[in-house]
């Protein structure tokens, strides 16, 4: 008995160890980002790397800040004040994040509950499509894709790539899962009582599945942030881009400018990464519970 | 304090949710209103611009436009394309009939493979007699297909080069093989150059970049001239790399101690590192790199750890090189819109052929591509300047424009592909071989 | 659970069923099948035929030629070899490492456990196009930080590795930088899989003797059955987004292409198969029966389960 709880410390100190190490491994590339960003570039190209600038500036951002300018927003004829072509390109990325959060959610929980609690016509063949459609990656329907929001006068607006986010049908999927948790005595119950299906649905359901509407509007959040290739295909003016296409796009003009590069990723990450800390618990929450009902 | 951060939040998104709102879905006519329009307003064209020297530039580029508009009322949208993902781009742009009315490029592109495919419109009636006079022959003959239709309006050309790091040379011993005077060298002088540079540092000097097409001039240029080679045939209809005397430069290049086949490397990647001091020598430079300020801000022709850049042709075994030229000039994309075809046509005429010609020549940082603009001198628009009159002592070794070959495209990755296979350790011959191939296949059509 | 025998509901209750069932699959369906079914059966019937970017609407009828000229297509061989070992490689190994980690930190204090959990989430949240600024300097030929540590610190190796330029090692380069990107769910996930295992039948088996291992095999695996599957179904949705990598990274070179940029590179790189869209697309077919037949595979595994 002695030497297995022996032998346990010493695995789990083992692991301990192990574990931090690759934490700062993790954590690496997010601290080169931060501290890069701010970095001279004597520093940045320095034949040994640097951890730590030997001298702050702010020249990078400066000149990130001075690249591009385009109209902080545009309704109509209404043009709002020129501003440096990041701020837009980040006010683009949150209109677009969260446009494609919402509508998703909206529509996903809808359908999610549908699946999971309606006995309908084609139910299992319009499961089966939405389970082979979510891995499908988005490179096989581009160009359909793109000759579509030609069609629709959609290319190269935020839309051509929020549309295609909110068709992905993995949140239809999760939903699923979450609904399938209601139990059908309720449901009965409220039917017996009278209440209409858009009620039921509101004050029933929606309650019920609130942890993974959370967790889906984090996800669809995060990942149509950091998404970039329907944005490379559909986004083409300088006004329209997102924050990663606009760094990608830097990166692609200038390999040169490493300083410029990193202050970019950082105006790119550090929003999104404080999102996620603040809702992380939801989060967290969320996900799981949808994954251990499934 | 959780949940009130989490409303404050949530408060911005629907802001500027509600501000963008209306945006999209308003702002998308007006792409279209132009064609409408026509000249009761302002007419609006838009053009995409490769970074052509300062035309890459916002400041530089906003400049020329205003005194446009101040000029004919012509307002250009101007999107700035980079080499890296720029075609993809134009092409993805073509595919949603979004194209641009004007496009910023070289012949490669506008003559070779957008105008051969039927996107350009034709210039030729741009050009009288005088114009055809007054600009270099060679030059218009490249933005001119076989049929005799002109897809690119030139404005400024340059020899490509290469450039070595003085300081590095000084040191290792190595200034005795070149000639600053007249900024060439021969292959001998080179062999023994890296090889000091190599003894001195005891690694990689220079690098055949081979990541992508990216700067491939500067690798075209080099395998070509240090025996002699050619690119292509002397009618451009076909390529030939399989010459002995590339097979023999190449056999050199893979067998030198300094001299690095590396995939992982673009021309613009090879310039980081030789500014960063580390490649001894760059083999993707012109005229437009000497001028610009590097990005740590040691100042223009000098490496971030402050030595010297010194701008030299290609080695040869005559030290008289053949180098590779760069057309640069507008092309217009035929959108079906007269009156922005119109509209485009008026802006070519007003930067290629007008007094404002010295204003975008200059602001490309290269050499005109004629003497004289409807009467303006533009013999002299870089006297003052000295590296720029240092520079035209390179501009006689100018060599053939081959890049209107057919098959161009397919060329341009074969070769990269070539030089990556060779790099791995293929076998020489049989690897030019097969790769010749797939591009003289393209090139038959 | 509320499942209702088909054959003891009505007529009128299906009719009724169907009909709100549509109601509220409405929106979901215009954006699914507008923007994902009606692209799909559109990249199907364009790739039967010669479709390209100067053709205003449908091409020519070839029947399978295109499928025949991918046959012969030593690129796209290779492409699709290469999107397979990634599947094959990253899907196990995220797997097995988030598991890993998640059975060695579940038992950590609250704090610790959640700032673990964080920082192996931070490089999904980071994104990749943000993640490849770095990562293309941390593999640096000449200056990254990996020769630095191996050549400098570590004395490893006497000449710098080209990380991203040789064919050796760039696949793989690859796949690093996508593991980073992908254990940060399913270590959430099983974290609390691992909380919620039954501890009655994990503390009769302790009394019983059996040992950690056995624990584990016997009574937790199979408990976190329906976890795995679900990780395994987003891992190889998440091995399929690795475009961003390869397109910033190595465009394609030194044995890195797949499947997904070739498609992009056949239909918008300028090359002289550029624009060729009905090849393009006979790409997407397949790489889409491919991922198909994945998907049926593991749904198979988890309804044997």
């Amino acid at each position: 008995m002695k030497i297995t709880s022996n032998r346990t410390r010493a695995y789990r100190i083992f692991s301990l160890i192990v574990l931090i190490i690759l934490a700062f491994l993790f954590i690496f590339p997010l601290y080169w980002i931060v501290t890069g960003a701010f970095k001279t570039g004597q520093d940045i190209y320095a034949q040994t790397p640097h951890l730590w600038p030997t001298e702050w500036t702010m020249a990078n951002f400066e000149k990130l800040f001075s690249r591009r300018s385009a109209p902080l927003f545009q309704i109509g004829a209404l043009v709002g004040p020129t501003v440096p072509g990041v701020i837009r390109w980040l006010v683009n990325t949150v209109f677009m994040s969260v446009m494609a959060m919402l509508l998703t959610c909206l529509t996903a929980a809808m359908a999610g509950y549908a699946l999971a609690k309606k006995r309908f016509v084609g139910r299992t063949l319009l499961f089966s499509l939405i389970v082979c459609a979510m891995a499908l990656p988005k490179q096989v329907i581009l160009i359909p894709l793109l000759r579509e929001m030609s069609a629709l006068r959609l290319w190269d607006t935020l839309w051509a790539v929020i549309f295609p986010t909110v068709g992905w049908p993995f949140g239809v999927f999760l939903m699923k899962q979450f609904a399938e948790g209601i139990p059908g005595e309720i449901l009965e119950a409220a039917r017996v009582d009278g209440a209409g299906e858009i009620r039921t649905f509101a004050t029933i359901v929606l309650p019920m599945v609130k942890p993974g509407v959370g967790a889906l509007a984090i996800f669809t959040f995060i990942n149509s942030w950091n998404d970039y290739f329907m944005q490379l295909v559909m986004l083409a003016s300088n006004a329209n881009y997102t924050i990663s296409l606009g760094i990608a796009t830097m990166q692609a003009e200038t390999s040169v400018d490493l300083g410029l590069l990193m202050s970019g990723a950082a105006l790119a990450a550090v929003p999104i990464i404080i999102v996620f800390l603040v809702f992380q618990k939801y989060f967290t929450q969320g996900i799981t519970m949808g994954a251990v009902k499934g | 304090m959780k949940k009130l951060l989490a409303l404050a939040l949530t408060l911005a998104m629907v802001l500027s949710l509600a501000a963008c709102g209306g945006n999209t879905t308003t702002e998308e006519p007006t792409t279209d209103d132009g064609a409408g329009e026509g000249d009761a307003a302002t007419q609006e064209i838009t053009l995409w611009t490769y970074p052509i020297g300062g035309w890459g530039k916002e400041d530089v580029v906003d400049e020329l436009m205003a005194q446009f508009e101040a000029d004919t009322g012509i307002k250009v949208n101007v999107e700035y394309l980079a080499y890296a993902d720029g075609d993809d781009k134009v092409n993805s742009a073509i595919s949603a009939n979004g194209a641009p009315d004007l496009i910023m490029e070289g012949p490669e592109r506008l003559v070779a493979n957008w105008g051969v495919k039927g996107y350009m419109v034709d210039l030729a009636d741009m050009l009288d007699d005088t114009d055809k006079a007054e600009i270099n022959a060679a030059t218009l003959a490249s933005c001119t297909n076989a049929e005799g239709k002109i897809y690119e309006y030139p404005l400024v050309m340059t020899a490509h080069c290469m450039a070595i790091n003085r300081n590095a040379f000084e040191e290792a011993g190595a200034l005795q093989y070149i000639d600053e005077e007249t900024h060439t060298w021969t292959t001998e002088d080179f062999i023994s150059a890296v090889a000091a540079l190599n003894d001195y540092y005891g690694d990689t000097v220079g690098a055949v970049f081979c990541k992508g097409q990216g700067g491939d001039q500067g690798t075209r240029a080099l395998i070509n001239n240090l025996y002699g080679g050619t690119f292509t045939t002397p009618e451009h209809d076909g390529y030939t790399w399989d010459d002995p005397a590339n097979i023999e430069a190449l056999e050199l290049l893979k067998g030198m101690d300094g001299i690095d086949f590396d995939a992982s490397l673009e021309g613009g990647d090879e310039i980081v590192k030789f500014y960063q001091g580390i490649l001894k020598m760059a083999f993707c430079w012109n005229i437009a790199q000497q001028l610009d300020p590097n990005a740590a801000g040691t100042g223009a022709g000098k490496t971030i750890t402050g030595d010297d850049i010194v701008f030299m042709s290609f080695p040869s075994e005559t030290g008289e090189s053949q180098l590779c030229g760069g057309v640069w000039g507008f092309g217009i994309f035929d959108n079906g819109d007269d009156a922005k075809i119109e509209a485009a046509k008026t802006f070519i005429k007003y930067f290629c052929d007008s007094e404002h010609t010295a204003d975008a020549v200059k602001a490309a940082n290269y050499f005109a591509v004629r003497d004289t603009a409807e009467g303006a001198d533009l013999s002299g628009i870089w006297a003052d300047n000295e590296i720029m009159a240092e520079y035209n002592k390179l501009m006689p070794y100018l060599g053939d424009l081959y890049q209107v070959t057919a098959g161009w495209a397919q060329a341009r990755t074969s070769w990269w592909n070539m030089l990556q296979d060779i790099g791995e350790g293929a076998d020489i011959s049989s690897t030019v071989e097969t790769f010749m191939a797939e591009a003289n296949t393209a090139a038959a059509g | 659970m509320a499942k209702q025998p088909k054959s003891t509901m009505s007529r009128a209750l299906v009719r009724r069923e169907t009909i709100s069932g549509y109601m509220f699959l409405l929106p979901s369906l215009i954006f699914f099948i507008g923007f994902v079914i009606i692209p799909m059966f559109t990249c199907i019937f364009y790739s039967l035929t010669d479709v390209n970017m100067n053709t205003e609407g449908m091409g020519n009828f070839v029947g399978l030629k295109n499928f025949i000229d991918l046959w012969k297509d030593d690129t796209f061989k290779e492409a699709l070899w290469n999107t397979f070992v990634i599947v094959i490689v990253s899907v196990p190994t995220v797997c097995a490492f988030s598991l890993w980690v998640s059975s060695a930190i579940y038992k950590l204090n609250g704090k610790l456990l959640s700032a673990f959990r964080c920082i192996f989430y931070l490089p999904v949240v980071t994104g990749s196009v943000a993640v490849t600024v770095v990562w293309k300097w941390m593999y640096d030929n000449y200056t990254g930080i990996f020769n630095y540590v191996l050549k400098d610190g570590l004395h490893l190796i006497d000449k710098n590795i080209n990380w991203l330029g040789d064919p050796k090692y760039a696949l793989g380069c690859i796949i690093l930088i996508l593991f980073t990107t992908s254990v940060g769910q399913p270590i959430v996930l099983y974290v609390s899989a691992l909380g919620n295992v039954d501890q009655s039948l994990v503390e009769a088996a302790q009394v019983d003797g059996a040992t950690n291992f056995q624990v584990f095999w016997k009574i937790k695996w199979p408990q976190m059955m329906p976890t795995t599957l679900y990780i395994l179904v987003i891992t190889t949705i998440n091995s399929f987004q690795c475009f961003a990598l390869i397109q910033l990274l190595t465009s394609g070179g030194s044995g890195t292409n797949t499947v997904m940029y070739y498609i992009y590179y056949t239909a918008f790189k300028l090359t002289e198969k550029a624009g060729h869209f009905g090849y393009a697309n006979a790409m997407g077919v397949i790489l889409a029966i491919f991922i198909g037949l994945l998907s049926a595979l593991q749904f198979k595994l988890a309804k044997e389960k």
